[in-house]
């Protein structure tokens, strides 16, 4: 690999400023806990070790995150209400819901713009025009309305996770039918093809690359929305929920602990969509 | 404005106030309470009683956006500019973008509110972190979008590498660039929103939408997202249309011959 070497260059360096950036936030609480302590005779390092180590610090060191998520993943039963796993398998079956349906509705919608003339004058100035609106202002809303519903549990929140996700969905899909060049376009007219046949035969393949494109983002997005969303309805757990927890009792390891979860989880959902593309290019004969 | 362009604008138009119309008569046909669905009248005369309570969370929450989206995009821009000439930096932070942008940012907004306090900067931070990495990535790609014959013709001129970055690299970067900045505009305004969900002193968007939620007014809410929609349109209309002004000679703005 030609860039393992410039990563794992910029990823010390990161966790080498990280680790100052936690020493120089830090310093301060811990010389207040010195002082309380009655103790004077502390050195420069005693300091920096010290600051490094807090129960509850500005910003937490490095290994105990790590020492965090390993308790809570590997150390907790995955049954425990403290486990990381069992949170982060709440928000996980959300997102993944979420995600399919917000998938499936934004697939169709783009097939039904594409297709159909008058929607797409109408529709698409608003689908441009809904890029530019922060959504996620309405993710509360939609919790505490579907609650009314007596629709309660995952469901809420995996519809926003949808909502978020169908949006980028629509817009890269719609790109992506657009994609054949009108050459190609005017060879399917000269074999008399139907518009059905043109669509399953030439656009849909075309727009492989952007249905991948669009995959990624829109699961980023569902897992932002199924976070948010817990957010607002914390009693059913989730990372969100431990976020919030976390920033309510001043559990600053734990936010962060939460939010590497969360992170590890997208980054597994875009990988896994991203090797999807991969071997799906590759059998549509991609040279990779 | 020309009638072709008015004739573009009526088949949305059209649509969204039938949208409009379909939701009050539905709304009051099916007689929904208000507390799950208001009609857009009643948002609408709620939005016309609550202003002043508007205005301030509008100023609250505008504070944060336009202050993180100004540091994030010229940190972003800033740094890109400068791993721009160190081929071995550019290949270990790019991957690094692009998984941060695939990441839930918006989770860390506790954590800067613990460390900026309630007030408006500790949204600017969330913000900051949140534009940085999308304008790093598009700035850095945009910067090598520059073609090997333009490049050549500037080695002919004996430009040195300033020159050529002023004179060529940076202009062919614009479009990347605006890019960028179009994304950043929404990212600003759900990072200022979401960062208010988790504290916040008791003014701003995303607190009144949260508390307004608490207490069932949801009429309100409806008229802090009006709010919220149409600060983020004119936000992203506004970078529009300097793109328009900026980067004029772009193909994607070549108008078609009637």
């Amino acid at each position: 690999m030609r860039s393992t070497l410039p990563i794992a260059t910029v990823v010390l360096a990161v966790i080498a400023v990280w680790c100052v950036a936690a020493v120089l936030l830090n310093a301060p609480l811990q010389r207040d806990a010195y002082a309380n302590a009655g103790r004077t005779d502390y050195s420069t390092q005693d300091l920096a070790v010290d600051s490094l180590n807090m129960d509850r610090p500005k910003l937490p060191g490095p290994h105990q995150v790590v020492v965090e998520l390993y308790k809570l993943v590997f150390a907790t039963p995955p049954t425990s209400k403290r486990s990381l796993v069992y949170h982060g398998l709440i928000t996980l079956e959300e997102t993944l819901v979420g995600f399919l349906i917000g998938a499936a509705l934004g697939v169709g919608l783009a097939v039904l713009i594409v297709s159909v003339r008058w929607l797409d004058r109408s529709l698409t100035p608003w689908l441009v025009a809904s890029q530019t609106i922060p959504i996620i202002a309405l993710a509360p809303m939609i919790v505490v309305i579907l609650y009314q519903f007596n629709i309660t549990g995952i469901a809420p929140k995996a519809a926003i996770a949808a909502y978020l996700s169908f949006f980028p969905i629509t817009v890269g899909m719609v790109k992506g039918f657009r994609s054949p060049d009108p050459l190609q376009l005017d060879l399917m007219r000269t074999y008399s093809a139907t518009r059905v046949q043109t669509f399953v035969k030439l656009r849909a393949p075309a727009s492989a690359p952007f249905f991948f494109a669009s995959m990624k983002i829109g699961a980023a997005a569902a897992l932002v929305g199924s976070v948010v969303a817990e957010v607002t309805k914390s009693e059913d757990g989730g990372l969100g929920a431990r976020l919030l927890a976390g920033s309510y009792y001043g559990q600053t390891v734990q936010i962060w602990a939460a939010l590497f979860a969360a992170a590890a989880l997208s980054a597994a959902l875009v990988g896994l969509v991203g090797l999807i593309a991969r071997v799906t290019e590759r059998r549509m004969g991609a040279h990779p | 404005m020309n009638p072709r362009r008015l004739a573009d604008l009526l088949p949305p138009l059209a649509f969204g106030i039938a949208v409009l119309a379909l939701w009050e008569a539905g709304v009051r046909l099916l007689g929904v309470p208000v507390i799950i669905l208001p009609p857009p009248s009643a948002v609408a005369a709620r939005f016309a009683t609550s202003i002043p309570t508007l205005a301030a969370d509008f100023w609250q929450t505008i504070k944060g956006v336009l202050a993180g989206y100004i540091v994030g995009c010229a940190s972003g821009f800033a740094v890109a500019v400068l791993i721009d000439r160190s081929p071995f930096l550019k290949r270990g932070l790019l991957p690094l973008g692009n998984l941060v942008s695939a990441l839930p940012i918006v989770g860390i907004a506790p954590i800067m509110v613990m460390w900026f306090g309630f007030d408006w900067p500790s949204k600017a931070a969330v913000v900051v972190v949140m534009t940085f990495f999308p304008m790093l990535v598009n700035t850095v790609a945009g910067l090598s979008s520059a073609g090997a014959m333009e490049r050549d013709l500037m080695k002919t001129y004996a430009a040195d590498y300033w020159e050529t970055l002023r004179a060529l690299r940076l202009p062919a970067a614009l479009p990347f660039v605006f890019n960028a900045l179009k994304i950043n505009t929404t990212l600003a305004m759900i990072g200022a929103i979401v960062a208010e969900f988790f504290g916040t002193p008791i003014v701003g968007m995303g607190f009144r939408i949260s508390t307004e939620v608490g207490h069932l007014g949801i009429d309100m809410v409806w008229a802090t997202i009006v709010v919220a929609a149409v600060t983020g349109s004119l936000f992203y209309a506004f970078v529009a249309a300097v793109e328009r002004r900026v980067t004029f000679w772009h193909a994607s703005y070549r108008v078609k011959e009637a």
